[in-house]
């Protein structure tokens, strides 16, 4: 791709200050929500609409032997009934993993696997008859949890995989392990668990279908990836993808789970296809913690070698993910588990075993930070317990290990600009670190018992180094059409989640182009009208379809700025394009409006549109595997915690929270601090009380599918968020610009366990961090044991001989080494 | 709906009289968003958990979610729609959207309407009260800062002051 040098050195238009660019605007589409006029996917109707409902499985594991729909076909209102035999080809969001029915052929994983679907008049009628539909199941074993998944072969939820109840299995191992673990002068082992979460949108999934008289179909859905379900549309409804729009309105919250194609997508299409009405359905709150597709339960057994001065000189990590029933992400999701432990500090030697395995539980997928947060818990903890050990402060022992910028790591990753160390320091100065840790003395403290202060740190991806389906495609285009009436639109497949993609387009055009952002539209997320973006996922939007609006909008100044000199007779070089006018920076009263511009360039070159793409750089790494993880970029933060756990209740109290994110360079500084906040809450969530848990002895039915029972911080558990933002400019962002949608979540978890020990002097290994587990672990304290609560052992199981890599440093090529046969 | 009778009231919804028939058990937003078709009314879990549905009905915030539509006869309903006039938007809607209090906005006209509800009570709201009365009202997006910084200007506005937005809360601390 072209160089956008424009972009890459911080300036604007012609290397002048920058207008738009790292200024607080507001979202252009900000007063439509606080009005109410954004249009959500249930917002939408349509003439002669009809409602869907979906029949789901009230057995977590059986066979279906019949179906039976005659009464809820008789019922009155009644259009159509499908079931798993009208759609009798697979998906999934992986070409890996195309194990999902739109409705279930012959068996049910899952409570709240769907059976059958009903289109009807209205709501009511569809509630009422898919209450007739009879099916009759034949229950099978159970599988509920990682444990049983791994001892329990037969029956196999589903007939691929790695054997059994195993989906993945994965074993990599980057240079000499035993070399470094005998380097070491301290080496830790630490099982830890975190649990399972879901991303609760506010807004319900809901999709609107219309297969119309000229038979083309347009599914108007609440989806973070429109790209991905336009692909599993054509497929499973063996239409012409020429002939099916997917439009993705306005997410109502997504946060990973609105990005894998759904069943009630595929369904409401079909019914469309054979009533030719419109069809919609929007899920109950139920449903959606049934689609869920959220954070992985993941055991983790975290063994790391480490020099007296913390200088880590092994790590070997094994992850075990409770899937649930369905492969989703999963085996990005697994791989993400290992991935990114070696972009922080330096890890020189490092081994990863991952499993992920299937349970009768609704499936596990990407929740933001994408199979991450769970190692770096996991990291951040026993480097916590290691700079104890080796009485360190942990915030020094963190700061002055780092990766260092621009280098590769040991499984091949290649960091470019990195501000973690800058993060740290502004946290540590601000909170006050060096008066309020107590450098692992228990006697001397410096804060109340009860009070305490802890610090992680974390890395993101900003962006997945290679599409879900193999291609050499472009990740990201970009199409601009400017009309002679001075209008510029520009056209991108991105999707507005609430994080401001929308506006982040707007912004970079309107930097290059010399215009208001206000003056722009914007027409997203339409893959009639929008050039391919491979969705909002991976916190790769604002890196990738930046860089896009970037180059087509550079190309568009291009056009424009030859017309102008023609006219004006004044050196290409000299013009400048702001404040809607392009002039000479010579003679600033020499020059046209932006609109007569427009003029001019359509006068000489005809309709003036131009596009632009992105594709991310290679990677150096070349092994099987090698494809998740890298990234043009990756964002650093660091948290300081502190809390107030209560000796009494075990209620844990977060008071505040010290946030400092490398964000390359702010595209919108206001953006960027809410969603730094709105991952501190997030996190804050995950840490104190979210969980996605089941009655194991009562048919692996879900505790509590509701926004009541499953806990989610209200504005009275939200704690005060001070934020510090570092700008290292990336080479590799527009403008320099980093992610923040995801990466400031990771380190609120460990930050928070780590300030319980200093407070009270108990490990918690596991989150949420209940009062529950909390006053375990005091009980377990009081007894003169050990005072921690977690996990004891991981499953045992037979790994695959690990693929070998050389390190960079060891004079590796990225390649895996041919495998020897190893007899011991 | 065969068979069953449509019931029909008046009430004044966002200052205008209205009529409506709708079947009798539909709950206000249903009423709302199905018969009146004002959508900004928004719904996350229509069993009265999230606060994401609500109206003023007489000025005093309600779930509407949890209200049946035949309650409404009579009563004055406030809805997102009807916030902004003529004269521009709310001073709430503009410091929302300045602040970017709204991220995907769909629990935005819920909390909109029940922060309109305690400036008209409190016009000098605490940090403390305005979380106490926001505690019913669910956000997953914005960790709810950026709503009290909204509240906490415009109601420095509506009393007059020439405020602006602390420096910290757009561009982070130095």
């Amino acid at each position: 791709m072209a160089t956008n040098n424009n972009g890459k050195n911080g300036r604007g238009g012609n290397g002048g200050p920058l207008k738009v660019v790292g200024k607080p605007f507001r979202k252009v589409d900000a007063r439509s929500k606080c009005t109410g006029q954004t249009k959500f996917a249930d917002d939408i109707t349509l003439p002669r609409m009809l409602y869907c409902k979906i029949l789901r499985s009230t057995e977590p594991h059986a066979i279906i032997k019949s179906i039976d729909t005659s009464k809820a076909l008789a019922l009155p209102g009644v259009s159509a009934i499908i079931t798993g035999k009208d759609l009798p080809i697979t998906y999934g969001i992986l070409p890996v993993s195309q194990d999902e029915h739109p409705l279930c052929v012959d068996r049910v994983r899952f409570i709240g696997d769907p059976v059958a679907a009903v289109a009807a008049v209205d709501e009511d009628t569809a509630f009422d008859a898919m209450n007739l539909i009879e099916v009759e199941y034949e229950r099978l074993q159970t599988i509920t949890n990682i444990e049983e998944a791994v001892m329990v072969n037969e029956p196999r939820i589903h007939e691929y995989g790695d054997g059994g109840n195993v989906h993945k299995k994965v074993s990599l191992e980057f240079g000499d392990l035993d070399e470094g673990f005998a380097e070491a002068d301290l080496v830790r082992e630490d099982i830890l668990f975190f649990e399972g979460n879901t991303h609760l949108p506010m807004e319900q999934h809901a999709a609107v279908a219309h297969f119309d008289a000229d038979r083309k179909l347009t599914l108007w859905s609440a989806t973070q990836t429109p790209h991905y379900v336009h692909r599993a549309l054509a497929k499973t409804l063996e239409l012409p993808a020429s002939h099916i729009r997917v439009i993705a309105t306005p997410n109502g919250g997504g946060f990973g789970g609105k990005s894998d194609p759904f069943n009630h997508e595929i369904v409401v299409s079909k019914l469309s296809m054979m009533t030719n009405r419109p069809v919609k359905v929007t899920l109950t709150r139920e449903e959606v913690f049934y689609c869920h597709r959220g954070r992985h339960p993941v055991l983790m057994k975290i063994k790391t070698g480490v020099k007296r001065d913390g200088a880590i000189t092994a790590m070997d990590f094994q992850s075990f993910l409770d899937g649930g029933a369905y492969g989703s992400y999963g085996v990005a999701s697994t791989f993400y588990t290992g991935a990114l432990q070696t972009v922080t500090y330096n890890v020189p030697r490092y081994k990863f075993r991952g499993l992920r395995a299937f349970t009768n539980k609704p499936p596990c997928g990407p929740k933001r930070g994408h199979g991450t947060p769970q190692p770096r818990f996991a990291l951040e903890v026993q480097l916590d317990k290691i700079a104890e050990q080796l009485k360190l402060d942990p915030a020094e022992i963190r700061r002055k290990h780092l990766v260092p910028p621009f280098s590769v790591t040991a499984n091949y990753l290649r960091v470019g600009s990195m501000g973690l160390g800058p993060c740290i320091d502004k946290v540590v100065t601000g909170s006050d670190w060096k008066n309020k840790f107590s450098g692992w003395d228990r006697a001397n403290r410096k804060l109340p018992e009860g009070k305490g202060i802890g610090i992680a740190c974390s890395s993101y991806i900003c962006g997945a180094g290679l599409p879900i389906y193999w291609n050499s495609m472009p990740h990201s285009g970009v199409q601009l059409r400017l009309d002679r009436q001075g209008g510029v639109c520009v056209q991108c497949g991105s999707t507005d989640i609430g994080q401001g993609s929308d506006s982040i387009l707007a912004y970079i055009v309107a930097e290059v182009l010399g215009i208001d952002p206000f003056d722009i539209r914007v027409i997203t997320a339409d893959t009639d009208l929008t050039p391919v973006d491979l969705g909002s996922y991976s916190s790769r939007v604002t890196l990738m379809t930046g860089n896009a609006a970037l180059q087509a909008a550079e190309r568009a100044r291009e056009l424009l700025t030859v017309a102008v000199a023609e006219k004006l007779s004044v050196p290409i070089e000299n013009l400048s394009f702001a404040e809607r006018r392009v002039f000479d920076v010579e003679n600033p009263d020499t020059g046209v409006t932006f609109a007569e511009a427009v003029v001019l360039a359509e006068s000489k070159f005809g309709t003036i549109g131009t596009v632009g793409s992105y594709t991310p750089p290679r990677s150096p790494g070349k092994y099987k595997g090698a494809g998740v993880g890298p990234s043009p970029a990756y964002s650093y933060s660091a948290a300081v915690a502190e809390v107030d756990v209560d000796a009494a209740t075990g209620i844990v109290t977060v008071e505040r929270v010290y946030i400092g994110h490398d964000i390359g360079k702010s595209i919108n500084p206001a953006l960027v601090m809410g969603q730094v906040e709105g991952s501190v809450y997030m996190g804050l969530g995950e840490a104190l009380m979210e969980e996605m848990t089941y009655r194991a002895n009562r048919n692996v039915v879900h505790k509590f599918p509701s926004l009541l029972e499953y806990k989610s911080p209200t504005t009275l558990e939200m704690c005060d968020v001070v934020t510090y933002l570092i700008e290292d400019a990336d080479p590799n962002g527009p403008f320099g610009a980093k992610e923040v949608g995801q990466g400031p979540l990771l380190p609120i978890m460990p930050a928070v366990a780590n300030a319980v020990y200093d407070a009270v002097g108990v490990r918690i290994d596991e989150v949420p961090i209940t009062p529950e587990k909390v006053l375990t672990a005091l009980r377990d304290k009081a007894k003169g044991r050990e005072g921690r609560y977690g996990p004891k052992s991981v499953p045992d199981v037979e790994w695959p001989q690990p693929l070998k890599v050389q390190t960079p440093a060891e004079g590796g090529d990225g390649r895996e080494m041919p495998r020897v046969a190893v007899h011991s | 709906m065969s068979g069953k009778q449509k019931a029909h009231i008046e009430l004044t919804l966002n200052g205008e009289a209205t009529e409506v028939a709708f079947a009798p058990h539909k709950t206000l937003l249903e009423v709302l968003r199905e018969d009146l078709g004002l959508m900004g009314t928004k719904h996350g879990c229509e069993l009265g958990e999230c606060g994401t549905c609500a109206v003023l009905v007489d000025g005093r915030s309600v779930l509407s979610c949890l209200m049946l539509g035949l309650d409404a006869e009579g009563r004055e309903v406030e809805t997102i729609e009807g916030m902004a006039t003529a004269e521009g938007l709310h001073p709430l809607q503009e410091t929302f959207a300045d602040l970017g209090a709204a991220q995907c906005g769909y629990c935005t006209p819920g909390f909109l309407l029940v922060s309109k509800e305690l400036l008209k009570t409190n016009p000098e709201p605490s940090r403390e009260e305005i979380k106490e009365a926001l505690s019913g009202n669910l956000c997953r997006c914005t960790g709810y800062l950026k709503i009290y910084e909204a509240v906490e200007l415009a109601a420095a506005r509506m009393r007059g002051e020439e405020a602006e937005a602390v420096k910290e809360t757009i561009y982070g601390y130095e």
